[in-house]
């Protein structure tokens, strides 16, 4: 054993010596054998069946995916700042919004929370060693990267310019674009998303720990329960709605193709089955996030938890009976419409229960306004915002105005960007320190969320009033009377973009630079924050025993790593900065 | 699950080096490993509904043309089939039930009689789809429908683009279940070999229980195919 070797105090981290390798270096930085340092090598990395490793390498795609679908809205609103149609011509703008949404959609936003935190998360919150299927949960992100790429290929040999949505007739008979591999590139990325769903209805069925009961689940799980339960019974249908399309596009069968007794409506009917319930795919985890980050900044048990929990199933059953509402201008029956209609707003109860119940668990908490909880405050405003508008378009009359406008591009923005997003960026920050061990800075961290915020609603807000003005989406030339909102809407993406950045950079220097993070830096309760910073690969010294309730807020002395031997009691379970080790709550 | 149940003996829970690292004990392994089959096999149902729901949609558009259309199906091979398979079906829980009770013999014999039976069904599919390509109902490839030569069921209110996708329909349904049918042959020959190395006993057997589900699947799904795509012409004539 060199010297470099020797286990060295995390708290008072030596410099390695130079020569050391960076393995070594890893190796040397913190005093236990955790998940990163356990094996080395590219291969412990590729063959690995860790849930906590799988989770970075999907941390990995699903980045450089973001970065591409970023380039393309880059380029988006780079074409929007002037009215005229100038920076590029309107058949690539077409694929300039359709590669954005296929890869911001399916390879980033679906995968996001669910494959990187879930999958880290989800056994060590449960009390777990792993998911209940780890060669399957590997085999998910092979699938991903398959289906990635297949896609990838596609965009390089010319792209497509369908939309997102692959609208048939234009995806079958018209389009001379790379409508199949794309397809297929999705129908294969389904099976990965599938594979994690079933992996952790499966695992929070059977592996939870002693005395871990349902109602004692963190709210993360019952989330991630939930958005499961719509990737296992939605990503099927699309699957073979996409196999079907392609089916139409090589061999003509007919289904969709009206002059053959198609009916295209039906493309929509299925489509949409799916493509709903998938935006709650990539709320409800968003959701979990948020939960748990405002219990913890503001000391408080969640307000109304199993309200709370059984939120997100209400969600995931009515989101499936909501579909309709993409086809109020098709030629769907208006009786129909009535029902979709109602349905819609019905599925905004849960929602608002969560909202509500957020604000309530803020009331007379003891807030700290740490990064994840700027990015938690951020999503509760952004989404109540997506949420009304989206009421606006499940108001039949409402949605013949707005149909097709920017409107809806920035009320799904909204959820998405304003959602989805905002939790996964609070949710990395909140189980950085767990994840890698070390601490971001929190003063960038503060002051890039505080950008991205203002970025995104200088982006998007504009984008409400050009809808409601009549500017359709999807064109590459609007009219002049648009211009100042458009210039707006690209200003803002600059610093979302900058903003977006920044936790790039900083995410990246802390892994070698960071503050070494104890196991319980926040200090939060659940069992995630038990154990080791990183974690050991078996996630627990001993399996725990779960004699608390959820959030239940306890003195730091009874809250400290589960199983620690002898060898870790010198290491104190401190709070990262300034806050009180009493947290016996209001 | 309580947590009273999950506490064997470690003798008990290390009996078996079939039990992954990260299970506690057998026990949680086979609910896990069987909660995850019957997951897979919703996905699946969801699978195989998008191709119902167009069926449903197009057959209540199309009543008669889907009628004249399957009147060209070939009725005895279809039920010939629906017979092999729900004996396949039959010899697969009896298989399992073997498994369970831990005569290998007879769980051996009973596997290899379920992979021949689900070999027969896809050898009479073969010949049902050449059949069709010989009559010309291959769309893609051949299609023709009521031609002078070969003169077939037009009952009014049928017609050919219709027949055309019904037979597109048959295709990609059938085709879907053939492929299941081809992976399910596979596993068989998977669980055949560990069974015939004797893996499978009392406390181990999981994996057969589980092909057993998977099987029982793939049967029912033609348990629907047939009378919605074979016996919906029966009564026309050719």
């Amino acid at each position: 054993m060199s010297a470099a070797d020797t286990p060295i105090n995390p708290m008072n981290p030596a410099v390695p010596g130079a020569g050391a390798t960076v393995a070594q270096e890893w190796r040397s930085r913190f005093a236990h054998t955790n998940y990163i340092n356990a094996h080395y090598g590219i291969k412990s990395w590729l063959l690995t069946k860790d849930h906590k490793r799988i989770a970075l390498l999907y941390l990995a795609s699903v980045t450089v995916f973001f970065a591409l679908g970023g380039a393309y809205a880059v380029a988006i609103r780079m074409e929007l700042l002037t009215p005229a149609g100038d920076f590029v011509q309107a058949h690539t703008y077409n694929k300039l919004f359709t590669q954005h949404g296929v890869i911001m959609i399916f390879f980033f936003l679906i995968p996001s929370i669910p494959a990187v935190l879930g999958n880290f998360l989800v056994p060590l919150m449960i009390g777990a060693k792993d998911l209940a299927f780890p060669r399957l949960n590997l085999l998910s992100w092979y699938i991903y990267l398959v289906g990635a790429l297949f896609t990838v290929w596609a965009l390089l040999n010319g792209g497509i310019d369908t939309g997102w949505t692959f609208y048939v007739p234009y995806s079958t008979s018209f389009s001379n674009t790379y409508v199949v591999a794309a397809g297929l590139g999705i129908f294969i990325t389904g099976f990965s998303s599938i594979l994690t769903g079933l992996n952790f209805i499966v695992t929070i069925h059977t592996m939870r720990a002693p005395g871990m009961t349902w109602f004692r689940l963190p709210l993360f799980i019952w989330s991630h329960y939930a958005a499961s339960l719509i990737m296992v019974l939605g990503t099927p249908v699309i699957a073979i709605t996409v196999l079907l399309v392609a089916l139409e596009r090589l061999a003509h069968i007919g289904i969709f193709d009206p002059r053959l007794g198609g009916d295209p409506v039906l493309f929509q009917h299925m489509f949409w089955f799916y493509s709903h319930p998938a935006v709650y795919i990539m709320v409800l985890p968003s959701m979990g996030v948020v939960s748990e980050i405002v219990a913890t900044f503001s000391r408080k048990n969640i307000f109304g938890y199993s309200f709370v929990a059984f939120s997100s199933l209400a969600i995931a059953v009515f989101g499936f009976l909501v579909w309709g509402h993409h086809l109020f201008t098709s030629s769907q029956s208006v009786y129909a419409g009535m029902i979709f209609s109602f349905v819609s707003f019905a599925v905004a109860i849960p929602s608002a229960v969560k909202v509500f119940n957020w604000t309530a668990t803020l009331y007379k908490g003891s807030i700290s306004y740490d990064t994840p909880m700027l990015y938690a405050l951020g999503f509760i405003g952004l989404f109540t915002v997506g949420g009304l508008t989206g009421l606006f378009l499940a108001a039949l009359g409402m949605d013949v105005h707005l149909t097709d406008t920017y409107f809806i591009v920035a009320h799904f923005h909204y959820i998405m960007v304003g959602g989805a997003l905002m939790g996964y960026l609070g949710g990395l920050h909140y189980w950085w320190p767990k994840i890698t061990g070390r601490m971001y800075p929190e003063g960038w961290g503060r002051f890039s969320a505080l950008i991205i915020f203002v970025g995104f609603n200088l982006t998007f807000f504009p984008q409400f009033l050009a809808g409601y003005m009549g500017m359709p989406r999807r064109y590459h030339a609007y009219a002049e009377e648009f211009q100042v909102l458009n210039v707006m809407s690209t200003a803002g993406a600059s610093i979302l973009g900058f903003g977006l950045l920044i936790p790039g950079i900083y995410f990246l220097w802390s892994m070698r630079y960071g503050k070494f993070a104890p196991p319980n830096p926040w200090p939060a309760t659940g069992l995630e924050w038990r154990t080791l910073s990183p974690p050991p690969t078996e996630n627990f010294a001993s399996t725990p025993i779960v004699t608390w309730e959820a959030y239940e807020f306890r003195p730091m002395e009874e809250m400290e790593v589960i199983g620690a031997g002898p060898g870790d009691t010198s290491r104190p379970v401190q709070p990262a900065h300034g806050m009180h080790s009493d947290l016996t709550g209001s | 699950m309580s947590a009273a149940d999950i506490h064997l003996t470690d003798a008990e829970q290390h009996a078996s080096t079939a039990l992954q690292h990260h299970f506690d004990n057998m026990e949680q392994q086979r609910e896990a490993g069987t909660l995850g089959m019957w997951v897979f096999l919703i996905t699946e149902i969801m699978f195989f509904g998008g191709l119902f729901t167009a069926y449903v949609l197009y057959r209540t558009l199309n009543a008669p043309s889907f009628a004249a259309a399957s009147s060209g199906l070939n009725v005895k091979m279809g039920a010939v089939n629906t017979v092999v398979l729900i004996c396949s079906s039959l010899t697969m829980a009896l298989a399992v039930y073997y498994a369970q009770t831990g005569v290998r013999r007879m769980q051996l014999i009973l596997l290899l009689v379920t992979w021949v039976l689900g070999a027969t069904f896809l050898v009479v599919k073969t010949f049902e789809y050449a059949e069709k390509f010989e009559k010309g109902h291959v769309p893609w490839l051949n299609f023709t429908w009521n031609t002078p030569e070969a003169p077939e069921a037009m009952p009014a209110g049928a017609n050919v683009p219709a027949i055309r996708m019904f037979y597109w329909i048959y295709f990609v349904m059938t085709g879907l279940h053939a492929f299941h049918m081809i992976i399910g042959l596979g596993m068989l020959g998977f669980l055949i070999y560990f069974a015939w190395r004797g893996r499978y006993t009392p406390e181990y057997h999981a994996p057969v229980e589980l092909g057993g589900l998977y099987w029982h699947f793939v049967d029912i799904v033609w348990i629907f195919l047939f009378p919605l795509l074979y016996l919906l012409g029966a009564n026309l004539h050719h």
